[in-house]
C-alpha cells in the first residue's frame, strides 16, 4: 500500500528524523493563508499529493503556468492561487501515463537552500532475504537511470540488526561528506531502520536526501510504500489508504478477495490463480491479441466470486471476448460451470465466452457448459481455448 | 526415490481442526499420506479425523516422531505457527497459509538457514512426491509417479505443468511449489540442487514468473552446476505491465528488473529449454528428455 509524502512525512517526523514543517489540504483550501504566517519562508513550496513519481517534471491538464506539480513560491500571496489552481486539476507524469491523475491533496512546505542532494531507500532485499539500504551521492533523479548510466554510484548496505548501527567510514569518501555529516547520517540511518521496521515498511525512499547550505542534512522527498500483508497489526496506517488513488475495480475486487488488474487488450480472462492467469494472458498475446485484463479468482473461488468477476469484466468496454480458464483443485469446475451459467443469465451477457476446465470435476463443468444452451463454447484444450477466443474478438 | 518427502514422510497439520486443515487431511489421508496427528491449542486431548489432537508442535512432535507440518492457520497466526514449529526442530515445515508479513519471513529466514530447515512456502500450494505423500492443496489425481522434478512459484500453474508431464508419459518425482512470495524458504536453486542430486529424477521443469532475480540465479547455477540432467522451463508473465502487481506479492517487475524476457535469455543461455507457451511444458519436456543431455 502506497501513501503519499506528507504522510509519509508525519510518519518519520515521529521516528525523530529532519523533515521541514509543511501543512496538508484535503480539496479545502480555506485556511491556507493563515497557516502560512506559521511556515518560514520565501520561499514555500507547493507540493501536489498522487501516488506517482515524477510530479516536478510533471504537467498539468488545465496547465496555469508553465511549471510542473512541485512549485517553489517566493511571493507570499501566489501560495494560495497557485494551489488553488492545483487542487482539483489534474496531473500528468511519465508515471501516470497521458490519463494523469486528480489531485485531491496538496502539501505545502518550508524552503529549503539546498546545497547538494543524495539518494537513500530502505527495502528488503529479495534476493538475500534481508533488509537493504541503497545510497548515493547522485540524488534527485530516478534511480533507475543511475543504475544505468552510473551503477559505481549507488552503495547497498545490508543489516542483519536493526538497531545501534555504525556506518563504515569509507562512506565518508564515496559520498563526499565530512566526519560530523557521516554521524548525522548514521544516526538517520538508525531512524529510518526504526521506523522501518516499526511500520512494516516495504520500501522507504528518500529522493532527495539534501545537504542544506548549514550543512545539515533534510529529508527533501518521503515516499513509503507498507507491507500489505502486515497492516492486519497496523489499522491506523491501513486508514492512511487514499481510496481515490485506487482503481474502483480493482477495489471492488479486492473486496471479494479477488486480484484484478486492467489492461489496454480486448480478451477478458478470468482464471483461478496468479501465475495460470499470467500464463492465460501470455497466450492470447501469442495468438496475435492482447488480454483486456488479469483476474485471478483465488484458491478458493466460488459461484458469487464468478458472478462478480463477470461484472467486472462486462464494465470494460473494450471486452470482445472471454476466456475462462480453470484448473480445478480445492475448487471443483462443474460449481464454476453453475457459477457461469447463472451469471450469463442474469446478466444477460451477451459476449462470446469460451471456457476451458481442466482438473477436479473438468468433464461435470464442461457438460453444464454444454447442456446451458446460452452458446458458451467449452474447449478442453488450452491451446484451442486460446486460438477460439482470439478469433471470436476478431469477428 | 524423491526429494524431502517420500512415503515415509510422518506429517502433522498445524490448524488442524479448521476448516481448511480438516479438509486438505482428509485428502491427504485418502492421498496415503502418513498424517501421525494435528496441533489446534485448547483441543489438545481430543481426536480428530480418529487422529491425536496436541495443545503444541513439540508435544506433537514428542508423541508422533513427525518429520513434516503443514500450517493451515490464518495470516494473523502463521508466524507465531512457523516460530512453534521451528522451535521443536520439526526439520520439514510447508506454510500454505498466504499473507505472511514480509518482515516476519526475513527472521525465519535467518532461522531456517542455521537450523537448516526444509522450509517451503509461505503462499504455496505445497508439495507431492506422487503416490508416496501429499503435504499441500494441489488435487492428487493428475500426479504420475515418474522421472521428473518440477519445481514452481506459481499454484495452478504446476498443477497445469503436472498434469501436461502427466499426458505425455513421463509423471514426477516430487513437485515443489516454493510459493509466490518475495521472501520465502527454499528457493529454486535449493531445489535444483536436491534433484539433480536425485538418482530418479532424470529431468527437470522450473516454473517461474515475473519479479526477482530467482530464475536468473538458477540459471547461473544451472551453468556451474556439474551434474547435468535435461531441463525445461516456463517463465509467465511475458505480456505483464511494468510496477503493477500481478497477484502473488513477487510478482511484480520493479523498473527494467525482473520481466519475463530477461528470465527467458538466462534460462536459455544455460541451455533451459523455454516452452513457448503454457501449453507446450509437457511436450518441450518430453524433447528435452528424448535428446538426452549432450
Amino acid at each position: 500500500m502506497n501513501i503519499h509524502e506528507y504522510q509519509a512525512k508525519e510518519i518519520l517526523k515521529k521516528f525523530g528524523l529532519p523533515i521541514l514543517k509543511g501543512k496538508s489540504y484535503n480539496k479545502n483550501l480555506e485556511t491556507l493563508s493563515a497557516d502560512i504566517e506559521d511556515l518560514n519562508g520565501p520561499p514555500w513550496v507547493v507540493k501536489s499529493q498522487i501516488h506517482a513519481g515524477g510530479r516536478g517534471a510533471g504537467h498539468f491538464k488545465n496547465s496555469f503556468n508553465d511549471k510542473g506539480g512541485v512549485q517553489v513560491v517566493f511571493e507570499k500571496n501566489e501560495v494560495s492561487s497557485i494551489a488553488k489552481s492545483m487542487m482539483g486539476n489534474v496531473l500528468i507524469t511519465k508515471q501516470t501515463g497521458e490519463i494523469g491523475k486528480t489531485v485531491n491533496h496538496i502539501f505545502i512546505e518550508e524552503g529549503c537552500e539546498i546545497d547538494r542532494e543524495l539518494y537513500l531507500s530502505l527495502l528488503v532485499d529479495r534476493n538475500n532475504s534481508k533488509v537493504m539500504m541503497m545510497i548515493s551521492s547522485a540524488g534527485g533523479m530516478d534511480i533507475e537511470e543511475v543504475a544505468v548510466s552510473n551503477p559505481e554510484k549507488i552503495i547497498n548496505i545490508h543489516f542483519t540488526k536493526y538497531k545501534d548501527i555504525s556506518l563504515d567510514e569509507s562512506l565518508q569518501i564515496k559520498l563526499e561528506i565530512t566526519k560530523s555529516q557521516l554521524d548525522e547520517l548514521t544516526s538517520i540511518t538508525n531512524k529510518l531502520l526504526n521506523a522501518f521496521t516499526s511500520i512494516d515498511a516495504s520500501t522507504i525512499e528518500i529522493n532527495p536526501l539534501v545537504l542544506n547550505k548549514e550543512g545539515n542534512f533534510v529529508l527533501l522527498d518521503a515516499k513509503i510504500s507498507l507491507d500489505d500483508n502486515a497492516l492486519f497489526r497496523h489499522p491506523e496506517l491501513a486508514e492512511l489508504k487514499d481510496l481515490t488513488e485506487e482503481d474502483p475495480l480493482e477495489l471492488q475486487a479486492a473486496e471479494h478477495d479477488m486480484n484484478y488488474v486492467k489492461l489496454d487488450g480486448s480478451i477478458g480472462c478470468m482464471v483461478n490463480g496468479a501465475g495460470l492467469a499470467m500464463a492465460t494472458m501470455d497466450i492470447i498475446k501469442q495468438f496475435g491479441k492482447e488480454p483486456a485484463n488479469f483476474l485471478d479468482l483465488g484458491g478458493t473461488a466460488n459461484k458469487d466470486r464468478v458472478i462478480m468477476g463477470f461484472k467486472i469484466i462486462q464494465s470494460d468496454p473494450n471486452v470482445k471476448s472471454i476466456l475462462i480458464n480453470i484448473f480445478g483443485g480445492i475448487i471443483h469446475c462443474d460449481m464454476i460451470a453453475n457459477g457461469i451459467v447463472e451469471a450469463v443469465k442474469e446478466l444477460d451477457f451477451k459476449l462470446p465466452l469460451v471456457v476451458r476446465f481442466q482438473g477436479t470435476n473438468s468433464r461435470e463443468g464442461k457438460n453444464v457448459i454444454n447442456n446451458s444452451n446460452l452458446g458458451l463454447i467449452a474447449i478442453e484444450d488450452f491451446t484451442e481455448a486460446a486460438k477460439k477466443v482470439v478469433e471470436l474478438a476478431k469477428e | 526415490m524423491s526429494i524431502i518427502i517420500d512415503k515415509n514422510t510422518k506429517v502433522i497439520c498445524q490448524g488442524f481442526t479448521g476448516s481448511q486443515g480438516t479438509y486438505q487431511s482428509e485428502q491427504a489421508i485418502s492421498y496415503g499420506t502418513q498424517m501421525v496427528g494435528g496441533v489446534t491449542p485448547g483441543k489438545g486431548g481430543t481426536t480428530h479425523l480418529g487422529l491425536p489432537v496436541f495443545n503444541t508442535v513439540k508435544e506433537a512432535k514428542e508423541k508422533t516422531q513427525a518429520d513434516a507440518t503443514v500450517i493451515y492457520v490464518p495470516a494473523k497466526f502463521a508466524t507465531k505457527a512457523i516460530h512453534e514449529a521451528l522451535d521443536a526442530n520439526i526439520k520439514i515445515i510447508t506454510c500454505i497459509t498466504e499473507g505472511v508479513p514480509v518482515l516476519d519471513m526475513v527472521e525465519i529466514k535467518k532461522r531456517i538457514i542455521k537450523q537448516k530447515t526444509y522450509f517451503i512456502g509461505p503462499n504455496c500450494p505445497g508439495l507431492v512426491t506422487p503416490g508416496e505423500c501429499k503435504i499441500g492443496i494441489m488435487p492428487g489425481f493428475i500426479h504420475q509417479p515418474g522421472k521428473i522434478g518440477i519445481v514452481s512459484r506459481s499454484g495452478t500453474l504446476t498443477y497445469e505443468a503436472v498434469w501436461q508431464t502427466s499426458q505425455v508419459g513421463l509423471g514426477q518425482t516430487t513437485c515443489v511449489g516454493i510459493g509466490g512470495d518475495p521472501v520465502h524458504g527454499m528457493n529454486f536453486v535449493d531445489c535444483l540442487d536436491l534433484f539433480l542430486k536425485d538418482e530418479n529424477t532424470k529431468g527437470i521443469l522450473m516454473i517461474g514468473e515475473i519479479g526477482g532475480t530467482a530464475e536468473e540465479e538458477a540459471a547461473e547455477f544451472i551453468l556451474k552446476s556439474s551434474i547435468k540432467k535435461p531441463m525445461s522451463a516456463f517463465i509467465a508473465g511475458v505480456s505483464a505491465p511494468k510496477g503493477k502487481r500481478m497477484g502473488h506479492a513477487g510478482a511484480i517487475i520493479s523498473g527494467n528488473k525482473g520481466t519475463a524476457q530477461s528470465k527467458i535469455n538466462a534460462l536459455q543461455l544455460a541451455n533451459i529449454a523455454v516452452a513457448p507457451s503454457p501449453a507446450k511444458m509437457g511436450e518441450t519436456m518430453l524433447a528435452e528428455m528424448q535428446k538426452g543431455y549432450n
